[in-house]
């Protein structure tokens, strides 16, 4: 059947089986000698970036101001366009700096420059392991543990925002020290005709894979949910434990606690109504703290998904802002010493708090830029040591396959949120996806 | 003789660009469709040949049929809705011909067309938002309990989806059949009302008959834009809420640059080519055979 449909092909078309007559650059000897610098040659670094996201722009010019030397040509995306994208930019037109979704696909398409040899001459692997391990994949494709592929401009924090003004109204006065207390104020609210929580889940988005991994990481032991994002042998989202956190999820949707149209609603409604003080709480990253501070300065507060009992483990998704060299970058040297400039400059390492809102990267006692008192900002980063102490630091449960947000999380949680799925067959439909999809 | 041989060539040589873009933006990318259909490919890496299995997968998976009845339903709206107003519209604006109303009327009818299906797609999901017109609208006729997020409602996206479609193809079908209705000879209505038929029977004997041919181009038009709908359900509600707005042209794009299944994607692809075909041909058969 295919010779017959390559019979009348043009001769243009070569007949041969797709994708085999791709050439594999040399990816395994990366352990060889490298340039700790961006020398002192005129040099353009291709970059590819997010979007919507003022760092990597800033850190740029930041660092063509302090090495003149440098140039940038930047193509800007939207980050779910960058997903799709990937492969094929990474193959074809090779960037030296991209913004990258969840690599463990591009890994084994040898699409990326291992970066041990780098990690090696800066002493990246002296930094804490947690800020690098999702950025580790080994030879079987699994994330977690083998050699760097990637490294963070930053690392991000999620936790539950909340309108301090609203919070007042329903008389929360301090942020609820376990689950309980959260269920309290959210029939509170619910009771004073305000909105509880706003969350996206329309479209492409399903916004509740946030609340829902808090409430697990609430029930159970994030170790286990990384497990199961890392793709280790045997791991399931299948759990007695996840399986009542998609239950506590579905009370809260039967309860009324969430906006009744969040199956329509996208991140920026989302962020608009909670800027506009429409909702009292909402759940997402530190990304947009300095955002939040900017437009509700004062009245936005943050706090990490309470633990079942009150001073028990609390737990946060936290994953670095991926950026990753490509295995074809033509400076792939001087990538790689922006990359260590940000997490090791001083200027930088501001740019990342003040603008990028997350905590740099980096050794655990480097200098941190000052932030005011009562702010978002000083929120989310304080929780970041929480986490740090707790051990709790957890990838999305969206990053597990390249696939499994959009074709299986946001789907089936549309329909929990319609009252047309159960949490039992959610996480059963969940788990059936991601055995093929890694399997695939 | 030689005279005709070197016209003919000089024939091809004319058609020589077009034939080669033809080949190479049309044939080429459909040949390769057909070839990776066969094949397990990630779009990078290497690929193994699997025979029919994208195919079979294709028919057993409820999910991906699903996207085709989908594509079914959407004929509905972007095809029997529109061209049924569209005859409507198109005999009452023929009715006021010469007034200024109906030059206004096509003009407004004929908009959607010039509008980017994007914008079109935009404009719409804010109109269907829960804080929308349409929901104000409702609200303000007492009919507030009706109100909801159209395009976020499972019973509701995908009609909501067709309503977009309909309002965006009625102007198309309502300006070709105007066009079909100039053509008509004046004087069969003319004799038709000495016979004394009334407007409903002359739209019937007279009207419906003659515009077989531009009918069939209509109904062949958004019969393709529904099988072959992307731009308006990715705008409006990227498949959601839970696949019930999945198609087939989404789902091909999903499948291909977020699944990396180029196999699988090309061979619903292929399916949809032939989906198409099979519903168009008999179609352009049915209005042919009408005119001769």
């Amino acid at each position: 059947m295919a010779a017959l449909a390559c019979a009348g092909l043009l001769a243009a078309t070569a007949c041969s089986a797709p994708g085999s007559d791709s050439d594999t650059p040399d990816t395994a000897g990366s352990t060889g000698a490298v340039a700790t610098t961006c020398g002192s040659d005129p040099v353009t670094l291709k970059g590819y970036f997010e979007t919507g996201f003022p760092l990597p722009k800033q850190l740029s010019d930041e660092f063509t101001k302090q090495f003149p030397n440098v140039k940038w040509e930047v193509r800007e995306d939207q980050f779910a366009v960058i997903t799709q994208n990937a492969p094929r930019v990474l193959a074809d037109d090779p960037p030296d700096l991209m913004r990258l979704p969840q690599v463990s696909e591009l890994v084994k398409d040898s699409l990326l420059k291992p970066l041990d040899g780098y990690a090696q001459a800066y002493g990246w692997d002296k930094w804490p392991a947690s800020q690098l391990e999702q950025m580790r994949v080994n030879p079987d494709g699994r994330r977690g543990d083998g050699p760097l592929q990637a490294q963070g401009l930053n690392f991000s924090m999620t936790g539950v925002f909340y309108n301090k003004k609203l919070a007042a109204q329903v008389g929360m006065t301090q942020p609820p020290a376990t689950l309980a207390d959260l269920d309290a104020v959210l029939q509170k609210a619910k009771e004073a005709g305000l909105t509880p929580i706003d969350q996206f889940n329309g479209g492409a988005t399903g916004g509740l894979a946030f609340p829902l991994q808090n409430l697990m990481a609430s029930y159970g032991d994030p170790a286990a949910i990384n497990d199961w994002i890392f793709q280790k042998p045997g791991a399931t989202i299948d759990t007695p434990s996840n399986l009542r956190a998609a239950q506590h999820l579905e009370k809260w949707i039967k309860a009324g606690y969430f906006a009744s149209d969040i199956n329509s609603q996208d991140y920026a409604t989302m962020m608009s109504r909670f800027i506009g003080g429409k909702a009292l709480f909402m759940f997402n990253g530190d990304w947009e703290s300095g955002n939040l501070d900017k437009q509700m300065a004062g009245n936005a507060g943050f706090f990490l998904m309470p633990s079942q009992a009150a001073g028990g483990k609390q737990a946060a998704m936290s994953a670095p802002l991926t950026y990753g060299i490509s295995a074809k970058a033509t400076h792939a040297d001087c990538a790689a010493f922006f990359l260590n400039w940000v997490a090791t400059d001083q200027k930088a390492r501001d740019i990342a708090v003040t603008v990028g809102g997350s905590h740099p990267m980096g050794p655990s006692d480097a200098y941190m830029p000052a932030v005011k008192e009562g702010t978002v900002t000083a929120a989310t980063l304080t929780a970041g040591a929480t986490i740090g102490k707790d051990n709790g630091a957890m990838d999305f449960i969206a990053n597990a396959t390249g696939a499994i947000y959009a074709k299986s999380w946001t789907p089936q949680l549309q329909k929990l949120a319609a009252g047309q799925q159960t949490p039992a067959a959610l996480l059963k439909s969940v788990q059936k996806d991601y055995e093929s999809q890694v399997k695939g | 003789m030689t005279r005709r041989h070197s016209g003919a060539w000089l024939g091809w040589l004319f058609a020589a660009p077009a034939a080669v873009m033809y080949a190479v933006f049309v044939l080429r990318p459909l040949a390769l469709t057909v070839q990776y259909s066969f094949y397990d490919w990630n779009g990078i890496g290497a690929s193994t040949w699997v025979g029919l299995e994208n195919y079979t997968r294709l028919f057993t998976e409820p999910e991906q049929f699903a996207t085709i009845l989908h594509a079914f339903e959407l004929i509905l709206f972007f095809s029997l809705v529109p061209v049924l107003l569209g005859l409507f519209v198109a005999a009452t604006i023929r009715g006021i011909a010469q007034s200024r109303l109906a030059m206004v009327a096509r003009t407004v009818l004929f908009l959607p067309q010039v509008i980017p299906l994007v914008a079109a797609g935009i404009m719409w999901s804010w109109l269907l938002s829960s804080t929308g017109l349409a929901n104000e609208l409702l609200s303000a006729v007492g009919l507030g309990r009706l109100t909801r997020a159209w395009l976020g409602d499972f019973g509701t996206a995908l009609p909501a989806v067709g309503v977009i479609g309909a309002w965006v193809l009625v102007g198309l079908c309502t300006l070709l059949l105007l066009a079909g209705m100039s053509k008509i000879d004046p004087a069969l209505y003319e004799s038709a009302r000495l016979d004394g038929a009334g407007p409903v029977r002359e739209f019937f004997a007279i009207t419906l008959p003659s515009l077989r041919q531009e009918i069939g181009v209509c109904v062949t038009v958004t019969i393709i834009a529904a099988l072959a709908s992307f731009d308006i359900v990715y705008i409006s509600t990227q498949g959601g809420p839970g696949n019930s707005t999945m198609v087939p042209g989404l789902e091909i794009f999903y499948l291909a640059f977020s699944e990396r299944e180029v196999g699988r994607a090309s061979a619903l692809a292929v399916v949809l080519v032939i989906l198409v075909l099979a519903c168009v041909l008999p179609v352009q058969r049915f209005t042919r055979d009408g005119s001769r």
